[in-house]
């Protein structure tokens, strides 16, 4: 209490400046996410609002904020003289401080931004059926499977216990539901419900590729070799091991997947080309993927 | 002679139809039997495989190496290459047939493993033990191969990772043979590759790919043991965890009084 109190008109308007920003910073991201739902875009204008937010902060409590120390007198709990020196001393702080309301003003508008930036996001829950979105894939009956190249998937690339990547013949390979995972098992392996018994032509099925959990690609395929001493035939998915049986038309027998991989049905043409037979079976990847993209 | 061969693969197409529930991987067909031994020598090597394999392995895969239900696979049509690549790697034999085989010193010597391999062959027409040229291959391919194929469990880096149910083993100490077998054979968990899905061409540029993943050129300078992102991301942990730190000490100090 031995020095007087640094007055800082500039650090004032340092963290009216900053939460101006915040608050501009947030309207910005609200707009962004009206307007143009860009991930990057979106992360650095919330982080350049709460990053504002902080500095303001930091700015307010080292150079504005009076930094006074009062310590009270140990051998007394309560000093009645000195609780109310210490109060006019708050009080004298507080009045020191210039330009408060404008300080006030721009600290209600930082905090408006930001909360509207916190509960803007929640619009992503509401009305808007994406389920067409969601569902539509380059997979009908008759469509080709093709490998990276381009090239057909005859039956004779595969065998009891091997694995490949396709896509449609024709379609956008960066496609959602373009990439599929092509397994073939050993019939006693396979346990499908029935309605989906002729799916799976010599035990050769097919999967959507993108793990419907967290929208990985699934790149492991497990077949055992002598399944009494190990695991049954399955699709691993690397991020977080969510574990399809695929035997069981992909059912899920570990890790945080909710759902199978959507299933698509299989032919085999004369020639021994693989053909899709239908589309895929259910909706790609995790539950909220694409949710209201224009 | 043209009847004979139609009614073979009339077989073949209809034992293809009713697969036996212990149909190994890597066959699309029923065990076909191996041609008679051809030379004196080959006869005694199969004999001494024989009468090795009593010794120690019929205890699980039974006395005509069909296996026995809940301890261990048929071994007919597994071929040389599947007997010479768990022999050779030590996976075999196992100690407790639940167990996951994994990487030992072997066992048997070579001489062994060989006849062994010789027996093993002559149960039924299975894969060959892979004859593979690393130098014939090329890099990139090799990259891009083993990219498409392998690096979903074993990474990128040959560093191995594991699926559910079992390790994906590092290839640091695989021999060229070892892995070729591998990829044919598609031991414990792994899915097998036949030559349409990688054509030994393409093989060769893989184990060549492997091999160069051993002394890899560390361009960052400090390679962390080679496992990937998880120790990269540990130690951006904790360099930044540190720098995070500081950070908060220094807005922490409070003005001399």
């Amino acid at each position: 209490m031995s020095r007087p109190p640094a007055r800082s008109p500039r650090g004032e308007l340092i963290v009216v400046c900053a939460l101006l920003a915040a608050g501009a910073f947030s309207v910005a991201f609200v707009l962004l996410y009206a307007f143009d739902a860009n991930t990057q875009l979106l992360a650095v204008s919330l982080g350049l609002a709460v990053g504002a937010l902080a500095l303001a902060g930091v700015v307010a409590g080292k150079w504005v904020v009076d930094q006074r120390k009062a310590v009270e007198a140990r051998p007394r709990l309560v000093d009645e003289a000195l609780e109310r020196e210490v109060a006019g001393t708050i009080v004298q702080g507080a009045e020191g401080v210039s330009r408060r309301r404008l300080i006030v003003g721009a600290a209600a508008a930082a905090g408006a931004g930001v909360t509207a930036a916190a509960v803007a996001p929640l619009a992503s829950l509401g009305p808007g059926d994406v389920s067409a979105q969601l569902k539509a894939t380059p997979w009908r009956a008759g469509v080709t499977l093709v490998d990276d190249n381009g090239d057909p998937i005859g039956v004779d690339q595969l065998e009891v216990g091997s694995w490949l990547t396709a896509f449609p013949r024709g379609g956008d390979p960066r496609q959602l539901g373009a990439s599929i995972v092509v397994v073939q098992v050993a019939e006693e392996y396979l346990d499908l419900p029935p309605e989906r018994r002729d799916w799976a032509p010599r035990g050769i099925m097919a999967f959507s590729k993108i793990c419907t959990h967290a929208g990985c690609a699934v790149a492991l395929f497990r077949y055992p070799t002598y399944e009494p001493t190990s695991q049954r035939p399955a699709l691993v998915c690397p991020c977080h091991y969510s574990t399809f049986d695929v035997g069981r038309s992909s059912k899920v027998v570990f890790g945080p997947a909710g759902r199978p991989l959507p299933q698509l049905p299989l032919r085999i043409e004369p020639d021994g080309t693989l053909v899709a037979a239908g589309d895929l079976s259910g909706a790609i990847g995790p539950a909220w993927w694409g949710v209201r993209r224009s | 002679m043209v009847l004979a061969v139609l009614l073979c693969s009339g077989g073949a197409i209809a034992s293809l139809a009713a697969r036996q529930a212990d149909a190994q991987k890597g066959t699309s067909v029923d065990p076909v039997p191996a041609p008679p031994p051809t030379s004196a020598a080959q006869r005694e090597e199969i004999a001494r495989g024989r009468s090795l394999f009593l010794d120690a392995c019929s205890s699980c895969h039974g006395d005509d190496a069909r296996g026995l239900p809940g301890l261990a696979p048929s071994l007919h049509g597994a071929g040389a290459a599947a007997a010479d690549f768990y022999l050779s790697t030590g996976r075999m034999p196992l100690a407790n047939p639940t167990d996951e085989p994994t990487r030992a010193e072997p066992i048997y010597s070579r001489d062994e493993i060989d006849a062994l391999a010789a027996y093993v062959a002559s149960l039924g027409v299975g894969p060959p033990i892979p004859r593979v040229d690393p130098d014939a291959g090329r890099l990139n391919e090799g990259l891009a191969a083993f990219t498409l194929h392998c690096a979903g469990c074993h990474q990128v880096s040959a560093r191995g990772g594991i699926v559910t149910g079992g390790v994906a083993p590092a290839l640091q100490d695989a021999t060229p043979t070892q892995i070729a077998a591998a990829v044919r054979v598609g031991p414990f968990l792994m899915p097998s590759f036949n030559e349409n899905q990688i054509s030994d061409a393409e093989l060769n540029s893989i184990v060549r790919y492997v091999l160069s993943t051993r002394h890899p050129d560390d361009r960052g300078g400090w390679g962390i043991g080679h496992i990937g992102p998880i120790p990269e991301g540990m130690i951006a942990w904790l360099l930044a965890g540190t720098a995070l730190l500081l950070v908060a000490r220094l807005i922490g100090e409070r003005n001399p009084v």
